[in-house]
């Protein structure tokens, strides 16, 4: 019964017309990035390079589509969550305010079935969302822009990464992010297990994750002890595998922080939506 | 089966401090078209929520084809379609692809061809490839038809499927209903608070008021149990009804309008009073007994 309903949730998603406005919006947010990057690019590489170059000498191609995809993950992973929460916290809420919750919940499948089939639903449509901005930022930018050493600026300095040793790196990256993204999907989808309207769980998350990022970002010591464990701490985690050498022992404990997030969260909304009185 | 289809037994609940449904019971036999009546807030889809397992109990039992629902869930949903208050469907989806989904998850892929002919049972032929959102509400509420027999369930539970509904579309409804009994054998409860509906309808019918149940048996014995209005047109009405009052001392006889009276009569006097009249030259131009059924409705809610 779960992979009949799972089926069905597809469907759904599928006939959706608000299922398109994330895969769309993020199409249009990468090409307005490529067109500025094509018009304007230079000067935005050398802002970052200026700092560098009395002692450093730069060659080659440094705008290349390494260097671009590295900023469209950047730019973009802070806003994929609301595309995200747009579809999924509209998974169990959206029936309700629809009154399908009704029929569904008369049909012989369990409770955490339907639970369970949304929230793979969801996961299969971040995935989507995820594979779509990989093959935006690793094909279609690397067309456009060609290949070269990637150089990224972070917390320890300049750093400067083959163009033989990045692809992994983007793999990984994109997998951590995914896992970051699902976690949103668990987030929206177990509020949306508490509401009855589809707006509020959608509304709700990106406001949680908003507080999060500021607890996050406050260097304040009365937050320190919980700042490891917010799901927006570890959002960025992706950004790790562009560091030489790469932090694995930060990269697993991020891991399993988002997989611990994404169960309690699906077990919430599983206990939550079962002891659920449906009056809608 | 044998034994009773659903076996309702001292059911309760209550949504904080107010009691929806105490003390509830009642039992729908297998073919019956069993009539759940009550008015509005009367805890009727508190109950049938219940029954769905939409809504848990505070206490009571469920037994539905023989097993408790609490502890076969699936098993007894498996053979039950149903609607409650207002079939609600996927409204960016087609009428069949919406079959097609609750279908699914009754347990059963269904083909086409059947879904087709489930359409033009509930007479929405031609209109399967139609979104949802441009139907109407008569026609939403067939499609309802639609999706709870697709899967051939034995037990139908209706929770006021004529509300909003157009005079046609009330009649087009409650003749479906009529058919599912007749054509398909099917159990079906039906809930609504219109005596009318359910005098139409149901063999059997249970009252419900203030979420208790107040009175449970048969449609006909329960209504013919009670007092008739007899209305009758006739000549010299004045004279006529001195005539009754002498006769029929215990009768109460009112004049209505014109040469209209009305008395409250048991159904055996119908005929002897017309015999009365006749014999005492009087001309009678229409003689109508009416039940008392919102009466006997108002006077059950009302106790």
């Amino acid at each position: 019964m779960l992979l009949r309903n799972t089926y069905n949730e597809f469907i759904k998603i599928i006939a959706k017309p608000r299922s398109y406005i994330g895969l769309g919006v993020l199409t249009a947010l990468i090409f307005v990035i490529l067109f500025a990057m094509k018009a304007d690019g230079t000067s935005f590489v050398s802002f970052v390079t200026a700092s560098f170059e009395q002692t450093l000498s730069f060659n080659g191609n440094i705008l290349n589509g390494n260097l671009i995809a590295f900023i469209i993950l950047q730019m973009l992973i802070v806003h994929i969550p609301l595309l995200v929460a747009l579809v999924t916290g509209d998974l169990i809420s959206g029936e309700a305010a629809m009154g399908t919750i009704r029929m569904l919940a008369t049909k012989p499948i369990s409770r955490t079935n339907i639970v369970l089939s949304k929230f793979i639903a969801g996961a299969v449509y971040t995935l989507i969302l995820t594979l779509w901005l990989a093959f935006l930022a690793l094909v279609v930018v690397k067309w456009m822009f060609g290949t070269g050493d990637l150089i990224v600026l972070n917390s320890s300095g300049l750093i400067i990464l083959q163009e033989q040793d990045i692809m992994w790196r983007y793999l990984c990256s994109f997998f951590v992010a995914y896992l970051a993204l699902l976690t949103v999907s668990s987030l929206s989808i177990c509020l949306s297990a508490f509401a009855e309207n589809s707006i509020g769980p959608i509304v709700s998350t990106m406001g949680i994750i908003i507080l999060f990022t500021i607890i996050g970002s406050m260097d304040v010591t009365v937050f320190d002890s919980i700042k490891k464990f917010l799901f927006t701490t570890h959002m960025a985690s992706w950004r790790s595998f562009f560091e030489d050498p790469v932090k694995m022992k930060n990269i697993w404990e991020s891991i399993v922080i988002l997989v611990v997030h994404n169960i309690l969260l699906v077990a919430i909304a599983i206990i939550k939506f079962n002891k659920k009185d449906i009056t809608s | 089966m044998d034994g009773p289809i659903i076996e309702v037994k001292n059911l309760s609940k209550k949504f904080g401090t107010f009691e929806a449904v105490k003390d509830v019971s009642f039992t729908v036999n297998k073919g019956d078209v069993f009539g759940f009546l009550g008015p509005n807030g009367a805890g009727k889809s508190t109950t049938i929520r219940c029954m769905l397992s939409l809504i848990a109990p505070n206490s009571g039992t469920i037994a539905i084809f023989g097993k408790n629902l609490a502890n076969h869930r699936s098993q007894i949903l498996n053979n039950i379609g149903c609607i409650i208050e207002k079939p609600d469907f996927y409204r960016y989806l087609s009428a069949e692809k919406n079959l097609e989904i609750f279908a699914r998850i009754s347990g059963r892929d269904s083909s086409k061809k059947e879904i087709q002919e489930m359409l033009e049972f509930v007479g929405l032929d031609g209109r399967g490839k139609d979104k949802v959102k441009g139907f109407s509400h008569g026609m939403k509420q067939r499609l309802g038809i639609a999706q709870t027999l697709l899967h051939k369930p034995d037990l139908i539970i209706l929770d006021e499927p004529t509300t909003g509904l157009d005079p046609q579309g009330i009649i087009e409804v409650r003749n479906l209903i009529l058919r599912l009994k007749t054509e398909q054998q099917k159990t079906v409860l039906l809930s609504s608070h219109q005596l009318s509906e359910i005098e139409i309808i149901a063999n059997r019918m249970v009252i419900i008021n203030k979420g208790k149940s107040m009175i449970e048996g048969s449609v006909d014995a329960l209504v013919n149990e009670q007092d008739l209005l007899l209305q009758i047109n006739v000549s010299d009405y004045q004279n006529a009804m001195q005539a009754i009052e002498l006769e029929f001392p215990a009768l109460q006889v009112k004049h209505l309008h014109g040469s209209m009276i009305e008395m409250a009569v048991e159904k055996e006097m119908v005929a002897k009073m017309n015999y009365f009249l006749v014999n005492k030259g009087f001309s009678i131009h229409s003689l109508e007994p009416k039940r008392k059924l919102e009466d006997f409705f108002m006077k059950i809610i009302q106790e």
